[in-house]
């Protein structure tokens, strides 16, 4: 791995979590207690993961306070709030990504039906097919399109022969519904698809190693409002046989794909709650801020 | 006057013209009104009259030393006596050297005859002569032109666009220098090439199997009729570099692997440089750790399990070179690898892919073609390099596949035919450019894939 640039992110990430919007007065520990408990429902009755108190620090710097947060079977949860408010940072440690920044150190309990994944026997390869990613930037391999989709399932073994690996590769191209655009050029390499169609094949990617958990860090940030459009549909569509989480900068996606919401500012998880509810009904203050634009 | 004190006299005249235009324009502008306000700064003016100063007399000296020569070598031996002027040319040109070496001073001909004596105090006297004139013509052209240029300052002029121009043209001429002079070397190579295939038909030299370039000095020697089948030295060639590469590439890219993936940042910091270390060892100490340690030791290492091994095996020379090459293979594979974005691993990673997985079928993949870009760098160097096997290899042309012979290379026998004791135009000497030749010509065609397929790389991820 290039260390190097593993070390500038790491850095950028604590210095994104930690150093703004703060008061000088203030230190973040005192600023995190003055926000109170969670306000809102953490829990659910049908919990796939579930956060108990998960503390997140960058070498001695802490970037994520306390947070208890269940995600639902079947749901779609999103997670919002102001730039390096850790939203990202806790979404990186459900499929324990977080792994491959040396100096980042987990505390707390996460689980995935009820097992601990930061458990002395978890095996975080085999927790990362289960709790699939899908990346801010699109990131196809440089490959084929085939080969793209067919990748997990090979390092897996999910397939016995070709036919079946064909059938896994269409079946996820078809659910993520770009098959009908690439169908006849599934040897042509990923790379050369269109931002909006490459984020999906990479959503198709995720999907063929059939998890249970999707994972999506601001995927339409890098799209255009066509594309984007077609991610939510998609992801709406997915919400049948999928948890998903997703963290996201735009107010009115996480209003449009989302059953439930999470707010996060500094670190600390402020408010957690229906949708609906938490648009139009916030409870806490910083909420209310944020989602009406005074800041953020 | 000599060359030193002339080019002395005419900086201290740049100088001059540099501080002049520059004064002039401060004051020539510092009363203008608005619309007459100068096009560039001051100190323009003053570079632009520098150049002015410079450029003629520079002219004027370089033209004076290209001509110099061959007018005085004329004016001089239109003086001589009808007889000397008659010898054929070969012959003039020996009489003119000596008179030039009479005038110089180096007495090295004992033919110090009075005609000789004579033209050759002609000859300094029209030397110093000319010497003289050339530094008054070059101060003269100086001063011209620094008179022309403190005419030209006037708000119209466009200094800095000119000055501008001037540094361009000064650059390009820098960066022609060093392909005039890859040019040059072709075509000197070329041309005794053509020489030596005017004497040696191509195909016996590409197709013929047997290489003893030894010819005959005198019509009367005997057993060395000389042959030049370049196939034998060729194929020892590959045959070494070959070993050399089953050395270098998977030493090298995984030592590159381990750099760039596991490595911590503080084993990175010190293994790296290190690496490279063996980079800077000079060539010859490889030579002869291969002709002294290596090759005894796989001699010792051959018959002790029953295997006849040539005291100059291929296989020694070719393990050494290999590793001189690691860090070449190694650094330019580490920085492909480097390259690849963290995004690609990311990717990987998060569905479910180790990290040997990653690196085997994302990260490697992906840095491909830059690894080939730095494997065929790495080959044109194998196949170029002397030192190692001049005192590693052998002699022998063998013709065969079997490392544990003797074979030779293309650039030992280039070693060896020009250090041999025949005259510049025999077959023998001229084979060495044509070797050369073919070698130049294999190397570039290398190095112009390997930088294609490094562009290729290049343009993928931007």
């Amino acid at each position: 791995m290039n260390d190097s640039s593993t070390e500038a992110d790491t850095e950028k990430l604590v210095s994104m979590n930690i150093d703004q919007d703060i008061p000088h007065e203030q230190t973040v520990e005192e600023i995190v207690a003055s926000l109170g408990d969670t306000v809102g429902q953490t829990r659910v009755d049908n919990p796939k993961m579930s956060c108990t108190d998960v503390n997140v620090f960058y070498a001695d710097k802490q970037a994520i306070f306390g947070v208890d947060l269940d995600i639902a079977d079947n749901e779609v949860i999103s997670m919002i709030g102001p730039s390096g408010c850790g939203k990202s940072t806790l979404l990186r440690c459900l499929n324990r990504m977080n792994d491959t920044i040396p100096i980042c150190k987990v505390t707390g309990d996460l689980t995935l039906d009820g097992e601990n994944i930061y458990g002395k026997n978890t095996d975080p390869v085999l927790l990362r097919a289960r709790v699939g990613m899908v990346f801010q930037k699109p990131n196809p391999f440089p490959k084929s399109i085939y080969e793209n989709v067919a990748y997990g399932p090979r390092l897996h073994g999910l397939s016995r022969n070709k036919a079946d690996l064909d059938d896994i590769v269409v079946t996820s191209l078809k659910k993520a519904g770009i098959y009908n655009e690439v169908k006849d050029r599934l040897d042509q390499p990923g790379t050369g698809l269109s931002g909006g169609q490459q984020q999906r094949l990479c959503i198709a990617r995720t999907i063929a190693c059939s998890p249970e958990v999707i994972l999506m860090d601001e995927p339409c940030s890098a799209l255009d409002p066509i594309a984007t459009a077609k991610i939510e549909e998609l992801i709406d569509e997915l919400r049948e046989n999928y948890s998903i989480a997703i963290v996201t900068h735009s107010m009115q996606q996480a209003a449009r794909v989302s059953q439930r919401t999470a707010y996060f500012h500094l670190g600390k998880l402020v408010e957690v709650g229906g949708t609906d509810d938490i648009f139009t009904n916030p409870k806490h203050e910083l909420t209310e801020n944020y989602i009406t634009g005074r800041f953020g | 006057m000599t060359i030193s004190l002339l080019l002395l006299v005419i900086f201290i005249l740049v100088a001059l013209g540099y501080t002049i235009g520059r004064t002039r324009a401060v004051k020539r502008f510092r009363s203008a009104e608005r619309e007459r306000r100068p096009h560039s700064l001051p100190r323009y003016y003053g570079y632009l009259v520098a150049l002015y100063t410079l450029i003629p007399a520079l002219v004027v000296i370089v033209l004076w030393g290209l001509l110099e020569s061959s007018v005085l070598t004329s004016m001089v031996s239109r003086q001589l006596p009808e007889d000397i002027q008659s010898l054929p040319e070969g012959q003039l040109k020996l009489v003119i050297n000596d008179i030039k070496n009479l005038a110089v001073g180096n007495i090295s001909s004992s033919n110090s005859d009075p005609i000789r004596m004579e033209a050759a105090d002609h000859f300094s006297g029209l030397l110093s002569k000319s010497r003289w004139a050339k530094g008054i013509i070059a101060i003269a052209a100086a001063l011209l032109g620094m008179f022309f240029g403190l005419r030209s300052i006037a708000p119209e002029t466009r200094a800095r666009i000119l000055v501008e121009k001037a540094i361009m043209i000064f650059l390009i001429a820098c960066s022609s220098l060093a392909i005039l002079t890859t040019v040059g070397i072709v075509f000197s190579v070329l041309f005794e090439s053509l020489r030596f295939f005017g004497k040696v038909p191509f195909s016996e030299f590409a197709f013929g199997l047997h290489w003893s370039p030894q010819t005959a000095i005198r019509a009367d020697q005997v057993g060395s009729s000389g042959s030049f089948g370049a196939v034998p030295i060729f194929a020892g060639t590959l045959l070494i570099s070959v070993i050399a590469m089953l050395v270098a590439v998977p030493f090298g890219l995984m030592s590159a692997i381990y750099l760039a993936e596991y490595a911590s940042p503080s084993m990175r910091s010190w293994a790296k440089p290190l690496l490279e270390i063996l980079a800077g060892i000079p060539t010859v100490v490889y030579g002869f750790f291969a002709a002294l340690t290596m090759a005894p030791m796989i001699r010792g290492i051959g018959e002790s399990i029953g295997l006849t091994v040539a005291s100059e095996s291929a296989l020694a020379a070719g393990l050494v070179m290999g590793i001189m090459i690691i860090p070449f293979v190694s650094s330019l594979s580490d920085d492909v690898i480097t390259a690849v974005p963290q995004a690609m691993r990311d990717g990987s990673l998060g569905l479910g892919a180790t990290k040997s997985e990653t690196i085997k079928k994302v990260v490697i993949p992906a840095a491909l073609p830059g690894i080939v870009g730095g494997v065929l760098l790495a080959v044109s160097r194998a196949i170029g390099e002397t030192m190692i096997v001049v005192m590693a290899a052998g002699l022998a042309a063998n013709l065969t596949i079997n490392p544990l012979e003797a074979v030779t290379t293309v650039t030992v026998q280039i070693v060896t035919l020009l250090t041999g004791d025949q005259a510049f135009d025999s077959p023998k000497t001229l084979a060495a450019f044509a070797l050369g030749l073919m070698l130049f010509v294999t190397t570039l065609i290398l190095n112009i894939i390997a930088l294609r397929t490094v562009r290729k790389y290049r343009e993928q991820y931007e």
